[in-house]
């Protein structure tokens, strides 16, 4: 019983690389495909920035990455250890 | 139903009774109470009721409006739900605190004039903070502590800008106020306190992971989605809450990254979602109006049920840190499936209920041509996507597995994250009864080609860099630790200096007297210069100074007694 709980919990989905990877591409795809949208779905804009190709991908991008760079440098500031104020 | 009678008594009245049933009783009642409080807010006619003269003033205590109307109804099914899943929990206390507070915010939202407003207003502190101290902990106490202090600070602040304005228009209705009297601002802070204004925003990520697990989901039910509404009706238009608002979607961000205390997460992102509301007040225009609102009602749906997951999490394995979790996606699949609906809801995924709300603020403001909000709050977009998105789910259920087998939470729990995962999806797809409940009429068509297209470009994108930013191994780890907020304040520095202070030698202690004797001398020789019988200030009439003076100082002595 002992073992086939334990293969059971090896087969689980995500354990498996390949499934991870399969994750991992259909993210790549969507991005891709998105990306090219851009190109056909015509957009109004509000601002002429909105108006670079591309613009929200980019932003959301730039953004995610800005933010844990800059989150990382915040920790060392701000990190302190568990029991801190105890 | 009973003619003029606001449904929170239904709710106050049921708490008080609920000790004198049995546990089976007392499940029941509690089911029923928000029904029967929906049925009383439905059977009532729009207009004032309920009014009571005392003194010389109106209290209105029902006031039914478009306004009040979507927030009470959606205060009574968040009561209904929050009540389904802590139908286990076997602490009559609590049920009472859950009660109590609910009903309070109910009443709150429903009341006409700023002395029963006041009343409720206090009532949710007072009650909240049972749900902190029923964790019972050493940490839960203090920090329950700390957030009855600065919630009654808040209450204070209320009743003496109600107070100011009573005296000055001898009516105590709550309308629509403009900032340019001490009483308006006063009575701004202490709706900014319960708003978590920045600075002002501390008390709930301090005290919300601290609640036990149905606790916090009340907490973040009701109080600030109930001054989110004190907000809309006292101050819509105030163009000053528009950068506060765009300041609170940005910074707690940067710490939901760093910070691993998933319930404080979540608590740090509700911050992020109610600066979002607080720019739609600010901005004003009714498509902006109706956003803050449809996004108050998402908020309870979507930060409700992602609590609730995080609280079975809490609840099955002990812990809500990101450090110790990991995998449990094998032992509780509903949750994750439930938390994963909740975390599309709040990124505004397409289909879920945080994109036709969301998307009315930001078009709100950039038709009125603020590209630098606009800017930020589209970072702010992508970045809840990421803390709360990505990283909730990620780090609780998926992640490396922590090794940590458990059982899916209980039944009641689990058909409460189910109802909730079911409006989410429901108002994402369909969101017109939503929008038929805004107190305007909504132009704002949310499924549009190009709406769905930059969203999801945004979205994917910011999904693209926390994988690259996971597989290149840059994104920082769930740590152990305590991030510094500005509770560091008065829970480090404040008691330091006083310490300090207090330990200085003698003749050091003499000399500081001697010139605090002086300053006071030469204080009191300028008030008399100033207000004496020739001073220039002497005409002014004192007695509205005079109370705000009162408040200040006893706020600051409620606070010095607590450090």
């Amino acid at each position: 019983m002992q073992h086939t709980e334990q293969n059971k919990d090896e087969l689980a989905w995500l354990d498996q690389p390949a499934n991870v990877r399969r994750i991992v591409y259909t993210l790549y795809a969507g991005c891709a495909l998105f990306a090219l949208l851009d190109l056909l779905v015509p957009r109004e804009s509000h601002f002429f920035f909105e108006a670079w190709p591309g613009f929200f991908a980019w932003y959301g991008l730039l953004a995610c990455v800005g933010l844990v760079l800059a989150a990382k440098v915040l920790r060392k500031l701000l990190i302190r250890r568990e029991h801190y104020y105890d | 139903m009973i003619e003029g009678m606001t449904p929170a008594a239904i709710f106050i009245a049921g708490a008080l009774l609920l000790p004198f049933f049995c546990d089976r009783a007392q499940k029941a009642l509690l089911l029923i109470i928000p029904v029967l409080g929906l049925w009383q807010l439905y059977a009532s006619p729009t207009g004032d009721a309920g009014v009571i003269n005392f003194l010389d003033y109106h209290i209105i205590t029902l006031r039914i409006d478009a306004l009040s109307l979507v927030f009470a109804t959606i205060f009574l099914v968040a009561a209904f739900v929050v009540a389904l899943y802590s139908l286990h929990v076997r602490d009559t206390m609590q049920h009472i605190a859950m009660l109590m507070t609910a009903g309070a915010a109910i009443g709150a939202t429903l009341a006409g004039d700023m002395i029963s407003l006041f009343v409720f207003w206090e009532l949710t502190a007072v009650a909240s903070v049972v749900l902190i101290w029923a964790r019972r902990t050493e940490r839960s106490y203090s920090a329950g502590m700390r957030y009855l202090v600065i919630q009654m600070i808040s209450g204070l602040l209320l009743l003496s800008g109600a107070v100011l304005i009573a005296r000055t228009t001898g009516s105590v209705e709550f309308t629509h106020m403009s900032l340019n009297s001490p009483a308006s601002w006063t009575i701004f802070l202490g709706f900014g306190i319960k708003c978590a204004f920045p600075l002002l925003h501390n008390w709930m990520q301090d005290a919300y992971p601290e609640a036990t697990v149905t606790g916090t989901v009340v907490l973040g039910s009701f109080t600030t989605k109930m001054a989110i509404y004190a907000l809309a009706r006292g101050f819509a238009g105030e163009s000053l809450l528009i950068p506060i608002g765009a300041l609170m979607t940005a910074f707690p961000i940067f710490y939901a990254v760093i910070e691993n205390d998933l319930r404080r997460v979540l608590a740090y992102s509700l911050n992020n979602q109610l600066g979002f509301m607080v720019v739609g007040i600010g901005l004003g225009t009714e498509m902006a109006i109706n956003g803050a609102i449809a996004h108050a009602v998402n908020n309870i749906l979507f930060k409700g049920l992602l609590l609730m997951t995080m609280g079975a999490v809490l609840l099955r394995t002990g812990t809500a840190r990101g450090s110790e979790l990991g995998g449990l996606y094998k032992s509780m699949p509903w949750t994750t499936g439930f938390c994963l609906v909740g975390a599309a809801s709040i990124s505004a995924f397409p289909l879920f209920a945080g994109f036709v709300s969301k998307g009315m603020i930001l078009a709100a403001a950039a038709d009125q041509g603020h590209w630098f909000v606009w800017l930020v709050l589209l970072f702010a977009s992508a970045g809840v996507f990421h803390h709360s998105g990505i990283k909730i789910p990620y780090f609780a259920f998926f992640a490396h597995d922590s090794g940590i087998r458990c059982r899916e939470a209980p039944l009641n729990m689990l058909v409460a994250m189910g109802i909730l995962a079911f409006l989410c999806i429901f108002i994402g797809v369909y969101p017109y009864v939503l929008y038929a409940m805004l107190p305007f009429g909504v132009t704002y068509i949310p499924y549009t080609a190009e709406h769905v297209m930059t969203q999801m470009q945004l979205l994917l994108f910011s999904a693209l860099a926390f994988t690259l930013l996971m597989r290149t191994g840059i994104y920082p780890p769930e740590l152990r630790s305590t991030n510094l907020d500005f509770d560091w304040i008065y829970r480090r520095l404040i008691p330091l200096v006083m310490r300090k202070a207090s330990g200085l030698s003698e003749a050091v202690q003499y000399k500081m007297a001697r010139a605090a004797r002086t300053a006071a001398s030469n204080a009191a020789g300028l008030i008399y210069h100033l207000h004496g019988p020739a001073g220039a200030l002497a005409r002014t009439p004192p007695v509205r100074i005079t109370i705000l003076w009162v408040a200040v100082l006893l706020a600051a002595t409620l606070l010095l007694c607590y450090l």
